[in-house]
């Protein structure tokens, strides 16, 4: 974003990477499939880069609204130093505390999550998939990650986009406004869970192997994590894989 | 005229203490912080039409959804009877709207309610049947043991007494004037009971007391009800319409602000802001969080009180359903209960047994992923969540009760600006990879 500051250039939108997209292995795919498909339809885009940090949602929901809100107050200063008017999250978790949560404090931004400007590029004819045979006739499942689905509402972009893929989508018993948790939110990923019979990730993993799908898409980087966790617990990871929809269209679209 | 006079003391009486105990109950709900529920009037009638009126959220679960439709109808339009029990009562009269010359109308509004009572009736039984044979796993809870069960079969009974004295009065009405040759009101059901049960045998006087039970029993199980309902889970009827019009109309990931925390931490940041010392000094120092129920805002502790136990959060809840100790129901029967014991001894009340810690442990508390699965589940939008938000707020912010690896990621964030050990110099390796 500084290089673009300094070029006097205002990009289109700002990527909200996330520290999951910029530090977790798995997460990192993402956020390159992301950019990919931002580069492949000439989207202006620039990302904060080490002037980018956490959001503050996981100290907010682990309860410490002190560390909120230093986080918040500090990024604040940053995106309306460069006068950021749009952003596009590649985390549901980001996406909500940005959208949700900035503006009583002074940010106001146009906020997306990735699902919902990829929906945009192909409803506005930038992104085009027809002809794609990557996934042609797979069986897809859904996860609503919390924070994107009940949390915002958001359910419909994330499946437009995968019906772009000559699949077919099948959602499990418990989908939409009934999705079950994958058992990372409200800063559960970075504790271990309380006393229970059973983890939250394994009892969800149940739902997407009764729907006989081969790939399991969601939007979320710690729904991804969770979910991987689960199938690898049923021994399934050789036959059913965990991919982020950005994953899907960037594979779909070759790139 | 001895009659009128027992009619009005009765009906005043039970009024009377019915308005009290609930201003009481109003009385402790306002105990509660300040919240802003009045914006966005329009939204807020659609809402309450929608979710308690409509009973759009029960829907979700059809079989539950029919069957207490039933009810719920049923106890709309019986409303019609008991205004008319009612001006019976005061002037003396008997079926009043009938001799007012209302005739088909009247027959007609009657026999909706005889054929709604045993639509009623076998929905009670169901019900019974759903809570004590069929033994569903969200009515067999922990929760529910003791008065939480009786209370919810005490309700039930008490429909069917109601419906009892319903028929009782129709059919002996029906028989009085199949005795004296003067035809039938043309009750549904009721006109042929008339003749199956009492045929000939009875007597006039008897039909007259029999009516006379019916009346009364009818009026004093509706009394008995009424003076009930602020001691019970039933009280829903009435607080699902304010619960409803006061709902959170912001997302649900959008948890409450902190503003005396955000003014510390803007001075902080900007030590050229000048502190706005006089909102500080004013108000009266708050806890962070909530650590007894008189620390949570008046719309949660409305919350509590519209509870209706019916465990549609706690079915949904991930926590629960892998074992572990959270229930959201009980988060709400424990607010109510505490709230209730606060105001019983006194809003000063201090028995070392606070909200957090005598009734909702650490433990609950940190089971909650915050998935909101509850709150979108609650027929009468009910938010759990947010209680569980402000306990756990009070836990960290005032006692340092953080459990240690969730520590280590506020260590981080505070650090290096991410919830894990990395350096913020490497927030871009990702674009040198391939």
């Amino acid at each position: 974003m500084a290089e673009c500051m300094a070029r006097g250039e205002t990009p289109e939108v700002l990527f909200w990477v996330g520290c999951a997209g910029s530090f977790d292995d798995r997460a990192k795919k993402i956020t390159k499939a992301i950019a990919k498909i931002l580069s492949h339809c000439q989207v202006k885009f620039a990302v904060l880069g080490t002037e980018e940090a956490c959001t503050g949602d996981p100290a907010r929901r682990a309860g410490n609204e002190f560390t909120f809100q230093m986080q918040a107050q500090m990024n604040i200063q940053v995106l309306n130093g460069y006068d950021i008017k749009r952003i596009v999250t590649g985390c549901p978790h980001c996406f909500n505390t940005l959208k949700n949560e900035y503006p009583e404090l002074g940010g106001n931004y146009e906020v997306m999550h990735h699902t919902q400007l990829l929906q945009d590029l192909i409803n506005s004819g930038r992104l085009r998939l027809e002809g794609s045979e990557t996934f042609k006739g797979k069986k897809i499942t859904f996860h609503d990650p919390c924070y994107l689905g009940r949390a915002n509402e958001v359910y419909e972009a994330p499946r437009a986009l995968i019906e772009k893929l000559d699949v077919a989508l099948v959602e499990m018993k418990r989908c939409k406004t009934n999705g079950l948790c994958c058992g990372a939110g409200g800063a559960q990923m970075f504790k271990e869970a309380e006393k229970g019979n059973k983890e939250i990730n394994v009892e969800r993993t149940e739902d997407v192997l009764e729907t006989n799908a081969s790939i399991v898409a969601t939007g979320c980087p710690f729904c991804n994590t969770m979910m991987t966790d689960g199938v690898k617990n049923f021994n399934k990871e050789e036959e059913i894989q965990v991919l982020d929809v950005a994953e899907l269209i960037a594979k779909a679209a070759d790139l | 005229m001895v009659s009128i006079l027992l009619f009005a003391t009765v009906s005043l009486a039970s009024l009377g203490l019915f308005t009290w105990k609930v201003a009481g109950i109003v009385k402790q709900i306002k105990l509660g912080r300040p919240t802003n529920r009045s914006e966005r009037p329009g939204e807020r009638w659609k809402t309450m039409l929608l979710v308690a009126f409509g009973q759009k959220k029960m829907f979700n679960r059809p079989i539950p959804a029919v069957l207490h439709f039933v009810f719920y109808v049923a106890f709309i339009i019986t409303q019609i009877e008991l205004l008319e029990v009612f001006i019976d009562g005061f002037t003396g009269s008997h079926r009043y709207f009938y001799h007012a010359g209302l005739g088909s109308l009247y027959t007609a509004v009657i026999s909706t309610i005889e054929f709604l009572s045993i639509l009623t009736f076998v929905a009670t039984i169901i019900f019974f049947a759903r809570r004590n044979l069929i033994k569903l796993p969200r009515f067999n809870m922990q929760e529910l043991r003791g008065w939480p069960r009786q209370d919810a079969n005490f309700i039930l009974l008490f429909e069917l007494l109601l419906i009892l004295f319903i028929f009782m009065m129709n059919t002996a009405d029906e028989a009085l004037l199949l005795e004296s040759n003067h035809g039938s009101y043309g009750f549904a059901i009721s006109q042929y009971l008339a003749p199956a049960l009492f045929g000939s045998d009875y007597a006039p006087q008897t039909l007259n007391i029999l009516s006379g039970v019916g009346w009364w029993g009818h009026l004093l199980m509706v009394f008995l009800f009424l003076n009930y309902l602020p001691y019970s889970k039933h009280l829903h009827i009435l607080f699902a319409f304010p619960n409803t019009y006061f709902s959170n109309l912001n997302p649900l990931g959008k948890w409450t602000n902190m503003e005396t925390v955000q003014r510390e931490v803007g001075l902080m940041l900007d030590p050229s802001l000048e502190p706005n010392l006089e909102v500080g000094e004013n108000s009266d120092p708050q806890r962070f969080g909530a650590k007894d129920a008189n620390d949570l805002t008046w719309k949660q502790l409305l919350d509590a009180y519209s509870c209706t136990e019916c465990g549609r959060c706690t079915s949904v809840c991930p926590a629960n359903q892998t074992g572990k100790l959270l229930s959201p129901r009980k988060v709400m029967m424990d607010t109510r209960d505490r709230l209730a014991e606060l105001g019983t001894n006194g809003y000063n009340f201090d028995d070392g047994k606070p909200l957090l810690g005598a009734y909702i442990t650490e433990e609950e508390i940190w089971a909650c992923t915050s998935c909101n699965a509850c709150v979108q589940e609650c027929p009468v939008n009910i938010d759990p969540l947010s209680i569980l938000i402000d306990l756990r707020r009070y836990l960290v912010m005032e006692e340092s009760k953080v459990p240690s690896e969730l520590t280590g990621m506020l260590t981080n964030i505070e650090n290096n600006g991410a919830p894990w050990q990395f350096s913020p110099a490497d927030r871009l390796k990702w674009t040198e990879e391939n």
